[in-house]
């Protein structure tokens, strides 16, 4: 089959003798790809930021398909189903799943105890294949994939798998209160979703602070919010401290993790020479431009050491930081309901549609933003576009 | 896990705050209270057929894991390094960098053996970055062409 093949720091090739999966477990089901698409934390992989991450991987952990196999055990769904994968492979059972804490899955990632497994995303995450290929594993069957619904649009869906979840989730757990401020770092895909999403929770102003005018541009229509660039900023923290009369915002969300730009000591040390896990800045600023007393939710992925961030202002200011890999399986009921409402329309982020065998492009594309690029899809070439 | 006792009544007021609304803990949504003992269920288990290197913070392999590359050649030995060590430790996290920048360059080692001189300029999605952005693409050659010229230069120096 066709599959990426992950070769070394910002090196990917696409192959086209790569074997198709096989059921390795009774609750295993293997689907054939119809979308998948490259996340901002695949970018990490890409960069060659995150420890044990193998030549010859398949990355991937957004994708919807049909079930084209399923084990002896799989009762939930059937061959032919189009379904959406959450990219957090939970067994269900364990006392973390039963906590609805599907993320933290203890039964799927052998080689840390911090993560489930999540496809294509490293020995980090368990070592799952993706769905930047034909076909793909799918572990737990029984629990993960939903069935779209048939009035949805598979663009729609393919974006149910991460970054709206991400989003919602970021912005659930800000705790937002009616009329509260918040602000939104970063403008990607979940930045864009986590503002579009703080209003369900009713804020009464959302900011997004970004360095790339065109994203800007696109969540100030999409999310009806405020804007900044910070590159035209003297300081952003003094910016939302003197935005909001000097006292910090009620919320602020960390939608960036490791490749944030905007702090030269930050880049060079977290990205460049890789002495602790990848760049905090937007952790820095979300920690700094907080209210005394108010919440940073962070949804930004991070490597597994260490990081510098302003600890001593957290205490200080008696902040409450949430943090978590969304929980997927949990939030896909009421997030096909907005879909299937229209209160969140996710396909207008696609900006790209990019064949399979055109990934290495495209993963160049999203992580040096070329061509106002804001979500590349990948369609697999037996897939009708 | 040590034995305890649920009996609290020898704690003055133990307990008569306790709001369970007041739990920061956001993405758990069904607490279970502690203590609590992980065990696995009857799951039924994958078969290990190949070699997967697992925590020493978990007693044993996960039920079910991914079947990515094996650890093998020299960065194979710093994998199986690095999984003595706990992931609370550099000595964990370091030695895996390390494997990773190994690896890749024993894959072009292993491509050139099979056969298949890899294409870096493809891999590397620059006829992409030369379509959207020529100037940068220059301008990162140039940096190339310098760092080597200089590399060359400083190795070349002593000889002369």
């Amino acid at each position: 089959m066709l599959a990426t093949n992950y070769r070394g720091p910002r090196r990917i090739r696409v192959d086209n003798d790569i074997p198709i999966p096989e059921i390795q477990h009774p609750q295993d089901a293997i689907i054939k790809v119809t979308r998948s698409c490259i996340c901002g934390s695949d970018l990490h992989l890409y960069n060659g930021n995150v420890p044990d991450t193998r030549i010859g991987s398949i990355f991937g952990h957004e994708f919807v398909g049909i079930v084209a196999e399923i084990g002896a055990d799989v009762t939930e769904i059937k061959l032919g189903d189009h379904v959406i994968v959450p990219f957090n492979i939970s067994c269900g059972e364990c006392i973390y799943c039963q906590q609805e804490l599907y993320s933290c899955c203890h039964e799927s990632n052998p080689q840390s105890t911090s993560v489930s497994g999540i496809f294509g995303y490293s020995h980090l995450a368990g070592g799952h294949h993706g769905g930047q290929a034909e076909y793909v594993r799918v572990p737990y069957a029984n629990v993960g994939p939903m069935v779209i619904p048939n009035n949805m649009d598979l663009d729609d869906a393919v974006l149910l798998t991460d970054i709206v979840p991400t989003g919602y989730q970021a912005a659930e757990m800000g705790g937002i209160q009616k009329g509260d401020t918040v602000v939104v770092f970063g403008a990607g895909p979940v930045g864009i979703m986590a503002a579009k999403s703080a209003w369900l929770f009713g804020a009464g102003r959302v900011i997004v602070i970004d360095k790339e005018e065109y994203r800007l541009d696109f969540v100030k229509k999409y999310a009806n919010c405020e804007v900044y660039n910070f590159l035209s900023l003297e300081d952003p923290v003094k910016f939302i401290k003197q935005t909001t009369d000097w006292v910090g915002a009620d919320v602020c969300i960390d939608a960036v993790g490791a490749e944030a730009a905007g702090d030269a000591l930050q880049t060079i040390t977290g990205r460049k020479l890789l002495l602790h896990a990848g760049s905090a800045t937007a952790l820095q600023w979300a920690i700094n431009s907080v209210k005394k007393g108010g919440i940073v939710s962070v949804v930004g992925v991070y490597g597994p050491t260490g990081n510098l961030i302003p600890i001593g202002n957290v205490v200080n200011k008696g902040i409450t930081i949430r943090a978590g890999q969304a929980s997927v399986k949990r939030l896909l009921p009421r997030l096909i309901k907005h879909v299937q409402d229209g209160i969140i329309n996710p396909k207008e982020l696609i900006t790209h549609r990019i064949p399979l065998e055109e990934a290495a492009d495209a993963y160049r594309m999203f992580s040096d933003k070329l061509d106002n690029i804001i979500k590349p899809v990948l369609i697999p070439p037996t897939i009708t576009l | 896990m040590k034995n305890i006792n649920n009996d609290y009544s020898h704690i003055k007021g133990w307990g008569v705050d306790a709001d369970t609304k007041n739990d920061p803990t956001y993405p758990i949504q069904n607490r279970k209270n502690g203590p609590l003992k992980y065990e696995r269920k009857d799951q039924k288990l994958q078969d290990v057929n190949q070699e997967v290197l697992y925590s020493n913070e978990r007693p044993y392999v996960s039920a079910v894991f991914g079947l990515g590359p094996e650890p093998s050649g020299l960065n194979g030995k710093l994998r199986r390094y690095a999984f003595q060590h706990g992931e609370n430790e550099y000595s964990h996290w370091l030695p895996l960098l390390l494997a990773d920048r190994v690896n890749a360059i024993e894959g072009i080692v292993e491509d050139i053996k099979n056969g298949k001189l890899p294409n870096i300029i493809a891999e590397k999605g620059w006829p992409a970055q030369w379509k959207h952005d020529k100037v940068g693409l220059m301008k990162k050659l140039a940096i190339y062409a310098g760092i080597t010229a200089g590399t060359y230069f400083l190795l070349t120096r002593n000889k002369k």
